[in-house]
């Protein structure tokens, strides 16, 4: 990591419960072809957490994703998003809100007629809101995070899966947004890959103090995120020593048919008694 | 392949009109509406437009070429030779010309629009693209849906203007007619009730067009070969509302006009 950041968000930072909550789940269900994909899932995402949602493939992950960006509608429930309910709102109200969100997509989902630079500079483009030095300038610099400043001419097919995953990272974080999803930003990746994108998440966190969710099959990406903080004056990801006080705000919740049967931090997550939470955990 | 019971299709079926509906109704709802995106209508404007002259034109030249043809074998019987011009000019303004064009461009562009907007939806681009607060239907519906309507119009007069040409090839070089005589009877026998129906059909097609393709673009499902099947069925369905919408448009017409 090359880029120089000011000091991560150490043990001062405020406590979760005490700061707003981002989103929340009240008693959500909703069903694809009659299938039960959500029954009664309620959670919340306070301010500056970042959240690990864990499951089998089918638990409903990306469905809950999907529903925050109110891309699907709840059969039964309220979500609300930034303060608004996203479940009751017109999709003609909803692109306003999607801008204070930022989405990485399972398959990075990058515009693959843009170059690089035209698909992270795309919602800036959209907002019209700056001049094009400046979007040049931001772009340049969401692509510096990740550490890909030169494939800005590049078109997506060029680019290997994790560098796509980048891009796409970039693309999310280039506005600013008040919450970040992650739909499993290490799927088919291989462990080194892995590492790295893991690592660029944290620096996000503990640098830009983003709220997010993080959807994952991988035990190992959440655990990392938890057990890690991005160490700016080394421009590296760093084990939290056993005895440290820092707190890295990352929490774990664990879906099974649908259900929440986890919500919490890691430390309960390993003492959890539960058999199918300690099969999936081993 | 699993059977589908006969209420079940006809809910289907219900669903799809009331969501091509709904999509027919944003395009032209979202052009009161800001942002609009006017690089991205030029844009396709020359992908729809100019790039189906060359097909729009070698449809209308034969076409008309081979009215000439089959009309003069028939005008010959009752020695009104001379009426050959008046034939195809009528026949190609009123009726051949905007329907081959629209059906040439349904094959070439309903395809184009399905399968492209059909891949962005099957890896997820049309969710990045709402996630990233845009409306799909504003930066890809609309301008496709305008840029077809203003672009099938002027193919259809360039293929018009071809096919009468195509007829006078074949009444000068195989018939041995007059030129100045063909093209009299093609410019006078034209009346303005004429060029008004054949003008007011390709609006009504470039319509069908665009929102065919871009429904069965972003109703895609099922990986490449959704993107197939959603392809195939927009040039399926649009030639066929092309061919229905006319039959009504020009009983619709015909009574306007008498």
């Amino acid at each position: 990591m090359s880029t120089t950041l000011s000091p991560p968000r150490g043990a001062g930072a405020p406590a979760a419960e005490q700061r707003g909550a981002t989103i929340v789940f009240e008693d959500v269900a909703i069903e694809f072809e009659e299938k039960p994909v959500l029954d009664g899932v309620s959670f919340e995402l306070p301010q500056g957490e970042t959240k690990v949602l864990l499951g089998v493939a089918g638990a409903g992950k990306t469905t809950i994703l999907k529903l925050v960006l109110g891309l699907i509608k709840p059969d039964r429930g309220r979500i609300t998003v930034l303060g608004q309910d996203v479940s009751a709102m017109p999709e003609e109200d909803l692109f306003g809100l999607r801008g204070r969100i930022g989405m990485v997509f399972q398959e990075s989902a990058l515009f693959d007629s843009l170059t690089v630079e035209e698909n992270v500079a795309f919602r800036l483009m959209e907002e019209g809101k700056l001049s094009e030095e400046e979007i040049h300038r931001r772009v340049a610099e969401a692509l510096r995070f990740v550490e890909l400043e030169h494939t800005l001419a590049m078109m997506p097919s060029e680019l290997s899966g994790g560098m796509r995953r980048r891009v796409a990272i970039a693309r999310a974080m280039v506005s600013e947004p008040e919450i970040l999803l992650y739909d499993s930003p290490t799927g088919g990746l291989d462990p080194i890959t892995s590492t790295t994108i893991i690592e660029l998440i944290v620096k996000q966190r503990d640098f830009y103090k983003t709220s997010a969710l993080l959807v994952s099959h991988r035990l190992q990406d959440g655990f990392m995120m938890a057990s890690h903080y991005f160490d700016t004056a080394a421009n590296e990801m760093r084990p939290l020593a056993q005895a440290s006080r820092t707190d890295v705000h990352t929490t774990f919740l664990v879906l099974r048919e649908g259900k929440v049967i986890f919500d919490g931090a890691s430390r309960e997550l390993a003492a959890s008694r539960d058999e199918y939470i300690r099969e999936y955990i081993a | 392949m699993e059977l589908i019971s006969p209420a079940e299709l006809a809910k289907e079926k219900l669903h799809a009109m009331q969501e091509y509906s709904l999509l027919a109704g944003r395009s032209v709802g979202n052009l009161f509406r800001q942002p609009r995106y006017l690089a991205d209508t030029l844009q396709q404007a020359d992908v729809i437009g100019v790039g189906s002259v060359s097909i729009v034109v070698l449809t209308g030249f034969f076409t008309g070429a081979v009215l000439a043809l089959q009309t003069s074998q028939t005008l010959q019987q009752f020695g009104s030779l001379s009426l050959t011009g008046q034939v195809v000019s009528l026949s190609m303004v009123r009726e051949l010309g905007p329907v081959l064009t629209g059906l040439m461009v349904a094959g070439r562009n309903a395809s184009g629009m399905a399968s492209e907007l059909g891949s962005m939806r099957v890896t997820e681009q049309i969710d990045a693209m709402r996630a990233l607060g845009t409306d799909p239907t504003k930066k890809l519906v609309t301008p496709r849906v305008v840029a077809s309507v203003v672009m099938l119009f002027f193919l259809t007069v360039i293929s018009d203007l071809v096919g009468v040409g195509g007829g006078f090839m074949v009444a000068s070089l195989v018939l041995n007619l007059d030129a100045n005589q063909y093209w009299t009877m093609a410019y006078q026998s034209l009346e303005f009730k004429d060029v008004v129906m054949g003008l007011t059909k390709p609006v009504f097609f470039g319509f069908i067009i665009a929102t065919v393709g871009c429904y069965y673009g972003l109703s895609a499902r099922g990986g490449t070969q959704g993107v197939g099947r959603a392809t195939t069925q927009a040039v399926v369905a649009s030639s066929v509302l092309i061919l229905a919408t006319n039959f009504f448009l020009t009983k619709l017409l015909i009574a306007w006009f008498t």
